[in-house]
C-alpha cells in the first residue's frame, strides 16, 4: 500500500496547495463533507455540473459583450449567476474576478468588462484543470484500494 | 418531488422532537430516525428549493437532505408555484433565489405569501443592503447569502415554527404557547377541530384527504388555509365592511362565516393583507395617491385628475356615497365619461368608474354633462395612480394618481387596483369601468355609470376589456372591488363609496345584463347599486368620507402605470410595462407599471370580449419589477378589459362578493387579453 499512501499524501498536498493558492475555499470542503456512501460521486457530479454551466455562461458573456450595443444588465446577470455558482463550488478565484466584473458592468465599462471576461475565463480554466487533476488523483487512490483522505 | 403529499408523517407537529410524531418522518423523509430528540432540528421538514442555477440547486438539495429535510427542487419559479398550488400543504418552507430569469424572486415571494402563507427564505449571491432590505419588505423570513452553508440551512425550521406559532397565537393566545411547544394535537382540541374544519374548508377545493387523515392522526400542524380568490374576496369584503381600522380577526371571521376557518387563519391573512396594503401605499407614493384625486367638481373635467378629484371631493363632501351631491357625481361621471369617450385609449375610463361608484344614484344624465375631456387624458394618469394608490390609506389619492399617471389603460388598472386595495377599489373600479368603456369607444354614459356600479371589488382586477362594456364589467367587478375598497375606507378615510362597492355586489345581476351589451343600460346597474349603496351607507356611516383627506392628488408624475397602460387596455394594469426595473423604489413610475394588485388577487378576466359569461380566470401578472415599491402589479395589461370586467362581474354575480377568484397573486396570465 505504499502506492496508496503515497497517492494519498500527494492528494493531501495537492489539495492543501489549492486552498493555499486560493483556487478553492472552504465551500469546497463543505461539498466534500456532503458526500457520503449514499452518493459517493456527489462532488464530481456537482463540479461537472458547474463546468457545464460555466461554459455556457462564458459563451453567453462573450456574445453579450460582442454586441454592438452591449446590454450591461444582461451581462451583469450572467456574471451574477457565475458568481453564485462559483462561490457555491468554492472556486474562490473565479468568484473574486466576478466581483470586479460586476463593478465594471455597473460602470458600463466595456473595456473593463472585456478584461474581466478574459480573466474570469482564465481563472475558470485554471480551476477546472486543477479540479480535474484532483479527481484523477482520487480515482487513482480508489483504484489502488485506498480511501480518500478527508481534508479538515 | 414533492413528498409532501405523501407524508403524513412529516406533517405533524412542527416542533422538533416535541413528540415522536413531529417532523420525524417515519421514513419517508430522510431522517426519520430521531425519535423525537428534542434537540435535533426537525427532520422531515418539507422544503421547496427554487433556483435557476442547477449547480446551486444540486448543492442545496444535498445539504438539505443532509439536514434530513425532504427536498423538492425546481429551477423555475412558475414551476415552483404550480407545485405549491397543487400540493397545498405539501411544503413547509420555500427557499428561493432572488435572481431568476422567468420571475423575480421577490414576486414569487409575494405570491407565496399571499396564496399559501408559507415562510419563504430568499437567497442570493448578492449581499447588498438594498436587496436584503427588499427581501425584508417583501416579507421574506430570512435572507441567505450564497454560498449557502449547511449550518444556515439547518435552522430554517425555526421559520416554520415561528410562523405557525404566530398563527396559533392569533387563534388562541393561550393555546399558542402550548401549541408552539408541542405537538398541536393534544393541546388544542379546539384548534385541532378548527384545524380539521379548516382543512375541510381548504379542502373544498382540494380533494385531497390527506390533511384529514393527518389531522386526525397528528394534525397538529395547522392546516394552512388556502386563500382562494373567493375566500380572499370574502375576506376583503368583511374587512371593508368592518373598516380597516376595526377589522379584527374575530369579527372578520364572523362576517365571513366560512366553516372551518379559524380566527388565526384570518389573523395571519389580515396581517399579510395589511402589509400588502401598506406596501402598496408606500410604493405608490405620493404621486399617485394624493388626494388630488378628488379634484372637486371644479377641478375641471378637462383633466382626468380633476375628475378624480371630483369624485373624491364629491365623496368627501357628501361624506358618504349616498350623499354625493349629484353635481359632483355628475361631474365625475361626466368626466369619466368624457374621458372614456374621448380617450378611448386612455384610462379615463377609470376615472369615470370612480365616479360612478360614488354616484350610484346618478343617472346617466350625469354623464352626458360631464362628458368632457377630462377623462381622456388625465385618466390615464389618474388611473395609474389609482392603481398604485391603492394603499389602504390612499384611496382617494390613488385615484388621483391613477389619473395622472395612468393616462392609458391605467385607468382600467386603477380600477383594478382599487379593487384590491379595498376601499380604494371603489375608485378603481370606476376607472376600470371607465377604461373599459373607453376601450369600447362607445363608452357612453351608461358605461360610465356602470362602471361605477361595477366597481370591482377589491382584488378583482377584472378590468373588463375595453371591448366589453365597461359598465357591465364594472358592475361585476365592483363587488370585487368593493371589498377591497371597504377595506380601505377605514384606513384612509376616503370612504369611497363603499356602498358602491357593496352595491356592486348586488349589481351582478344588473351587470350581467350589461355584459356583452355594448349599450349597457345604466339603469340596470344602477339598480343594483342603489341597494348596495344603502348598505354601504349603513356600514360606513361612521366612515369618514373625507376623500379630500386622502388628498388624492393626481400626480402625473407618479403613476407608474403609465407606461403600461395602453390605451387599448385601459383596464389592464400594467405592471411592468416598462422594462423599468429602473424605477426602483416607486412603483409609481410607470415605466414599470406595476399594477399593484393585491397580491394574490387574481382577477378573473374574461377574455371573451363579449362573453362575460364565461368565467375565465385571467391572471394578471403582476410583476414586481420595481425594486421596492411596486412589486405588486395588480394588473397586467393583458386584461382584456371587457373580458375582465365581464368576468369579474360575472363572478361577482355568482358569488356576490364572494371570492371567486383565487387569491392567486402570481402570474396573472392574461393570455387572451389583448395587451
Amino acid at each position: 500500500m505504499a502506492a496508496v499512501s503515497q497517492l494519498q499524501r500527494q492528494f493531501i498536498e495537492y489539495t492543501t496547495s489549492l486552498y493555499n493558492e486560493g483556487y478553492l475555499d472552504d465551500q469546497f470542503t463543505q461539498l466534500q463533507k456532503l458526500q457520503d456512501e449514499s452518493n459517493p460521486e456527489f462532488v464530481v457530479e456537482v463540479v461537472s455540473l458547474f463546468f457545464e454551466d460555466s461554459e455556457k455562461l462564458l459563451n453567453n458573456l462573450a456574445t453579450a459583450l460582442q454586441q454592438k450595443i452591449v446590454d450591461y444588465k444582461q451581462v451583469d446577470s450572467h456574471v451574477h449567476q457565475f458568481k453564485g455558482s462559483s462561490s457555491s463550488i468554492g472556486a474562490q478565484r473565479v468568484t473574486n474576478v466576478c466581483v470586479h466584473f460586476r463593478n465594471y458592468c455597473e460602470e458600463k465599462n466595456l473595456d473593463g468588462c472585456l478584461r474581466c471576461l478574459q480573466q474570469v475565463k482564465h481563472e475558470y480554466i485554471l480551476v477546472r484543470n486543477k479540479l480535474e487533476a484532483l479527481f484523477r488523483l482520487e480515482q487513482q487512490i480508489l483504484q489502488a484500494g485506498g480511501s480518500i483522505p478527508m481534508m479538515e | 418531488m414533492n413528498l409532501g403529499g405523501g407524508q403524513v408523517v412529516n406533517k405533524q407537529s412542527m416542533m422538533p422532537g416535541s413528540s415522536g410524531g413531529s417532523w420525524k418522518s417515519s421514513g419517508t423523509s430522510g431522517g426519520g430516525g430521531d425519535g423525537g430528540v428534542p434537540d435535533q432540528f426537525p427532520s422531515g421538514l418539507r422544503v421547496l428549493v427554487v433556483d435557476d442555477d442547477s449547480t446551486c440547486l444540486m448543492i442545496l438539495e444535498k445539504m438539505l437532505r443532509h439536514c434530513k429535510y425532504e427536498v423538492t427542487k425546481c429551477n423555475r419559479a412558475e414551476v415552483a408555484l404550480s407545485f405549491l398550488r397543487e400540493n397545498k400543504n405539501g411544503f413547509d418552507v420555500v427557499i428561493s433565489d432572488v435572481h431568476m430569469p422567468d420571475m423575480d424572486g421577490f414576486k414569487l415571494l409575494e405570491h407565496i405569501g399571499l396564496e399559501m402563507d408559507l415562510p419563504v427564505i430568499m437567497m442570493s449571491a448578492d449581499d447588498s443592503k438594498s436587496v436584503v432590505m427588499k427581501g425584508v419588505t417583501h416579507g421574506a423570513c430570512d435572507y441567505l447569502i450564497k454560498p449557502v452553508r449547511i449550518e444556515a440551512l439547518r435552522n430554517i425550521w425555526q421559520h416554520v415554527v415561528r410562523k405557525r406559532k404566530h398563527e396559533w397565537k392569533d387563534f388562541d393566545p393561550s393555546a399558542s404557547a402550548d401549541e408552539h411547544k408541542q405537538s398541536e394535537e393534544p393541546d388544542y382540541s379546539s384548534s385541532a377541530n378548527e384545524g380539521h374544519n379548516w382543512k375541510n374548508t381548504k379542502r373544498r377545493k382540494d380533494e385531497d384527504d390527506e390533511a384529514d387523515e393527518r389531522d386526525e392522526s397528528s394534525s397538529l400542524k395547522k392546516l394552512r388555509v388556502v386563500w382562494s380568490v373567493e375566500l380572499h374576496q370574502q375576506f376583503v369584503a368583511a374587512v371593508n365592511q368592518l373598516g380597516i381600522d376595526k377589522a379584527v380577526p374575530k369579527k372578520i371571521l364572523e362576517l365571513m362565516n366560512v366553516p372551518g376557518l379559524t380566527r388565526e387563519n384570518v389573523a395571519s391573512h389580515l396581517q399579510k393583507y395589511r402589509l400588502y396594503l401598506r406596501r402598496l401605499s408606500g410604493s405608490q407614493h405620493p404621486g399617485g395617491m394624493n388626494g388630488g384625486f378628488m379634484g372637486g367638481p371644479d377641478a375641471g373635467y378637462g383633466s382626468i385628475s380633476s375628475l378624480n378629484g371630483l369624485d373624491l371631493q364629491a365623496l368627501a363632501a357628501s361624506g358618504q356615497l349616498g350623499q354625493l351631491p349629484p353635481q359632483s357625481l355628475a361631474t365625475l361621471q361626466a368626466a369619466a365619461l368624457d374621458r372614456s369617450n374621448n380617450a378611448k385609449s386612455t384610462i379615463s375610463v377609470p376615472v369615470i368608474d370612480q365616479r360612478n361608484i360614488f354616484s350610484f344614484e346618478n343617472p346617466k344624465s350625469r354623464y352626458p354633462e360631464v362628458q368632457s375631456q377630462h377623462l381622456t387624458n388625465n385618466n390615464s394618469s389618474k388611473q395609474i395612480n389609482l392603481l398604485h394608490g391603492i394603499p389602504t390609506n390612499m384611496e382617494p389619492k390613488q385615484f388621483v394618481s391613477l389619473h395622472q399617471s395612468g393616462q392609458h389603460s391605467l385607468g382600467s388598472m386603477n380600477n383594478l387596483v382599487l379593487i384590491q386595495m379595498g376601499g380604494q377599489s371603489q375608485i378603481h373600479v370606476h376607472s376600470q369601468s371607465q377604461t373599459q368603456s373607453q376601450a369600447q369607444s362607445n363608452v357612453n354614459t351608461h358605461n360610465g355609470l356602470r362602471s361605477n356600479e361595477m366597481l370591482p371589488r377589491g382584488g378583482v382586477v377584472d378590468m373588463a376589456p375595453t371591448v366589453y362594456n365597461p359598465v357591465v364589467s364594472v358592475s361585476q367587478a365592483s363587488p370585487l372591488v368593493n371589498f377591497s375598497m371597504n377595506h380601505k375606507t377605514d384606513s384612509c378615510g376616503t370612504s369611497y363609496p363603499l356602498g358602491g362597492s357593496l352595491g356592486i355586489s348586488s349589481l351582478p345581476t344588473a351587470s350581467s345584463a350589461l355584459q356583452g351589451d355594448g349599450n349597457l343600460d345604466t339603469k340596470i346597474p344602477r339598480k343594483g347599486i342603489v341597494p348596495s349603496y344603502d348598505i354601504f351607507n349603513d356600514l360606513n356611516q361612521n366612515r369618514d368620507w373625507g376623500l379630500p383627506d386622502v388628498g388624492l392628488t393626481f400626480d402625473q408624475s407618479q403613476h407608474t402605470i403609465q407606461s403600461g397602460l395602453d390605451a387599448s387596455n385601459p383596464l389592464l394594469l400594467q405592471h411592468n410595462r416598462s422594462s423599468g426595473r429602473d424605477l426602483g423604489g416607486q412603483n409609481r413610475n410607470l415605466t414599470s407599471d406595476k399594477v399593484v394588485l393585491s397580491p394574490g388577487f387574481e382577477s378573473r378576466i374574461h377574455h371573451n370580449g363579449s362573453n362575460v359569461g364565461q368565467p375565465r380566470n385571467v391572471y394578471v401578472k403582476t410583476e414586481n419589477d420595481i425594486d421596492g415599491s411596486c412589486h405588486n402589479t395588480l394588473y397586467s395589461e393583458q386584461y382584456g378589459q371587457d373580458d375582465l370586467l365581464a368576468a369579474i362581474l360575472k363572478q361577482q354575480q355568482q358569488e356576490g362578493v364572494g371570492p371567486e377568484d383565487e387569491f392567486v397573486f402570481d402570474g396573472y396570465a392574461l393570455d387572451d387579453l389583448p395587451v
